[in-house]
């Protein structure tokens, strides 16, 4: 089959030029699709997705009926991204990580950036997300983020822009590692001749960078998570299981002795690093949330008295505040002196009064989002929204400003997606993943998300999204 | 290994050997009835709930005994948490928090396993008249079951205190039965040795898959030499002795890695019931009285279950 009926309508496209001429990257799976059918084509997502479950990469949905394991969709056709670009934004995200770590600190220590006026103190000390009990903390090697799953999205004019920074434990990373297993048998010539660079050091690079943190030779590594009844579960089990390290839940560990220990047939073993999967809040009921029934308590005092390294660091969610995220660009040129490589959303912030009002007027034409909600909730997209919504959004802005932020509706980038019977564009995102340990790692390419439904922006598997595999090339 | 993982192989496998005995009291009950249809269900079925010790629940939650419903009861019945569903539903639950410490094939084949019995547990009229094929699949699926561990995952602590749960198990149902067939079903003294004696005799021998091989080596049906392949036969994998000697060779296996534990609780135990059964004969067993037997070995078996837990699994802060 060829594409030459494939229409970009208007959007900016991955794979065409507005002039409808194929981009390099992607003239080998060009070549190849033209001797298929949009039947081979099918038969290969079928395949795909058979495989997807047999793999047992799948995200649990639970009923009464005891609960059942769905996979998120993954869509055959990848995204490709050309090396030039990528390296670019490679260093567009080591900057950012930099100066977000950087502020992290200084937030809980020196405070340095409100003395110099550059983030008004009154912005930190309103988020949900700033934790009293990390002030004066000095985590294992001053790494706070070791672990970030940046949201990318490319506007309408072709800018690659960050939407979100999302340092507080990130998901996702399984799906971009067996996606591209998937691709391997789904197209491996195309994969050869297109020559794209490998991912699957993410998991070395992972349990090195635990081990860089931990600050001793062979240490004990683990992954705490909710339990099968959080949706990621198997994301968890995976990485512990690609790390060759123990899966732990909070009954598994206990705090005796100023360190942290899990419970084991040969008696109580002591843990050094904690890759962590759940919240902040949950991690210790005696500091934090007193509800938890996922924390092990006593935990973060070993943590304070640098015995057991966590990953990542309890408080890092103050730099995930989307009303912070309108200054990251001021904290780059603050703590490093350089210019933002990759550019922000624009952003209102209702806290302002001019924002504010800007906001209101325009709100049919914007999307609001609260300061601290994830995964797609507490927003409001205006163009698709009711006027009743509009009114409701309103008078939340008003009630609380500081926690709205209003941002243009950007029409996402798209990419040749298979729809039933044929190939239309949908649009994407794209989340890359960060590792801060000795040095800041960056996995060629990231799990593209894509909205599966015909003119949906919304990318969210909890809303009708898939996945791609993203291709980077050399 | 962590102390949860350890526990959930343990249990995976003594929930699985469970609900393959259940299947073979059931099966071969069924197969029973046909043969002695004068004999109403209360005198025929009740035993077998005896055997489980679930009774009083099945009273509370049928009342009157009917072959339908204690069919229904041990089989699919989530009340009963030592029925066939809840047992292979337990084990799936065990498995799946414990997936990334399980091969793959292991993890397929308790999901599916489970599947087919809860699919079949929706549509239980139709098999209720003719069952024989589903307990096969429940027997086979236990058996499968143990194949793959063997072959699929290393034979390290996980794989021993896999094996243990299920030698465990095995030795306390097999005892079981036994004291079903000699407390519940005891005939009048002269009806000993009559056929329908011999006929119940036979079944106790086949609900363990026993008969071929007790008829390989002892020919003749003599209660007492029944009793003797049962219990204290040193090549028989379902005989009390066999499984309690084998589960002590896995005890000593995990204690084996293990700093300072020589002297535990549990080996003591099932060390000295070992030696005991190696050198008793069926003589000594009646002398002593053959339930109160059956009901010390029961006694001694949850107590190393109970020794294992606290060694193990509790680990104290």
């Amino acid at each position: 089959m060829t594409l030459d009926s494939y229409n970009t309508e208007g959007f900016f496209d991955e794979m065409f030029t507005s002039d409808h001429q194929l981009k390099t990257g992607y003239v080998p799976f060009v070549n190849y699709i033209k001797h298929l059918t949009i039947e081979d084509l099918a038969h290969k997502q079928v395949a795909a997705e058979h495989s997807l479950m047999a793999l047992g990469i799948t995200f649990n949905v639970y009923s009464a009926e005891g609960g059942t394991e769905r996979i998120m969709p993954l869509d055959i056709i990848p995204r490709i991204i050309e090396g030039r670009e990528w390296d670019r934004l490679s260093d567009g995200l080591t900057q950012r990580i930099k100066a977000l770590n950087l502020f992290i600190h200084d937030v809980y220590n020196q405070q340095q950036v409100f003395k110099d006026d550059v983030v008004p103190k009154s912005l930190i000390e309103s988020s949900k997300c700033f934790l009293k009990p990390c002030i004066g903390l000095e985590p294992p090697k001053s790494i706070w983020c070791h672990i970030t799953g940046t949201d990318l999205i490319r506007d309408q004019h072709g800018v690659m822009r960050v939407l979100e920074d999302n340092l507080r434990c990130p998901s996702g990373v399984s799906y971009m590692l067996e996606n591209r297993e998937i691709l391997k048998r789904t197209f491996p010539k195309i994969l050869d001749e297109t020559q794209v660079r490998p991912i699957n050091g993410y998991t070395i690079s992972l349990r090195e960078m635990l081990e860089h943190i931990a600050d001793k030779p062979s240490p004990n590594i683990v992954v705490l998570t909710p339990g099968i009844y959080n949706s990621a579960y198997f994301e968890h089990a995976y990485l512990a299981l690609q790390m060759g390290v123990e899966l732990v839940q909070n009954s598994d560990l206990v705090v005796k002795n100023g360190y942290v220990n899990m419970r084991t047939t040969k008696g109580l073993k002591r843990v050094d690093v904690i890759y962590r999967r759940i919240d902040d809040t949950f991690l210790d009921p005696l500091t934090f949330n007193p509800d938890s029934l996922l924390g092990v308590p006593g935990i973060f005092e070993v943590y304070k008295r640098g015995r057991v390294a966590l990953a990542n660091a309890p408080g890092t969610g103050v730099a995930d505040d989307k009303v912070i995220y309108a200054y990251v660009p001021k904290l780059i040129k603050y703590y490093l002196g350089e210019e933002a490589i990759i550019p922000n959303v624009d952003t209102y912030l209702c806290e302002n009064e001019l924002d504010r009002q800007y906001a209101l007027d325009n709100i049919a034409d914007l999307v609001v989002k609260e300061a601290n909600e994830a995964g797609g909730y507490g927003m409001l997209i205006g163009p698709k929204a009711s006027k009743q919504e509009h009114d409701d959004f309103r008078k939340k802005i008003l009630a609380n400003p500081r926690n709205y932020i209003a941002q243009p509706t950007i029409q996402l980038s798209r990419v040749p997606s298979l729809a039933t019977d044929k190939i239309e564009g949908r649009h994407v995102d794209l989340r890359p993943y960060i590792l801060y340990g000795k040095e800041i790692v960056i996995t060629p390419g990231g799990l593209t998300r894509v909205a599966l439904r015909k003119g949906s922006l919304v990318v969210n598997s909890s809303q009708g999204g898939g996945s791609k595999d993203t291709w980077v090339l050399y | 290994m962590l102390s949860r993982v350890a526990n959930s192989i343990y249990w995976i496998n003594r929930y699985i050997e469970r609900a393959e005995n259940y299947a073979r009291f059931i099966g071969v009950n069924a197969n029973l009835a046909l043969d002695t249809a004068n004999i109403p269900d209360a005198m025929q079925w009740m035993p077998l709930v005896a055997t489980t010790a679930d009774e009083e629940l099945y009273k509370d939650i049928y009342g009157e005994p009917s072959q339908e419903d204690i069919f229904n009861f041990l089989t699919f019945d989530n009340n009963n948490s030592n029925s066939v569903y809840a047992c292979v539903m337990n084990a799936r639950e065990n498995a799946r928090t414990i997936r990334e410490n399980i091969s793959i094939e292991m993890w397929e084949h308790i999901n599916g396993f489970y599947h087919n019995v809860r699919d079949t547990a929706n549509k239980k009229q139709e098999i209720l008249p003719n069952p024989r094929e589903f307990l096969k699949s429940v027997v086979q699926g236990s058996q499968l079951l143990s194949g793959i561990e063997d072959s699929t995952i290393s034979h390290t602590e996980g794989w021993h205190f896999g094996k243990l749960g299920r030698f465990l198990e095995r030795a306390d149902k097999t005892a079981r039965l036994l004291d079903v067939k000699y407390f519940i079903l005891l005939p009048s003294l002269d009806e000993v040795g009559s056929v329908l004696d011999l006929i119940q005799w036979s079944a106790v021998l086949k609900s363990v898959s026993a008969f071929m091989m007790y008829r390989r080596k002892y020919g003749q049906l003599l209660p007492n030499k029944i009793v003797e392949f049962l219990i204290l036969d040193k090549d028989f994998p379902r005989s009390v002795y066999y499984c309690t000697a084998s589960a002590q060779v896995m005890l000593k296996n995990i204690l084996r890695t293990h700093r300072s534990s020589v002297k535990n609780p549990a080996m003591q135990k099932l060390a000295m019931l070992n030696s005991e059964l190696y050198y008793t004969n069926t003589k000594e067993i009646m002398k002593f009285g053959m339930h109160e037997y059956i009901d010390r070995l029961q006694t001694i078996i949850n107590e190393v279950n109970d020794e294992i837990h606290e060694m193990f699994f509790a680990v104290k802060d």
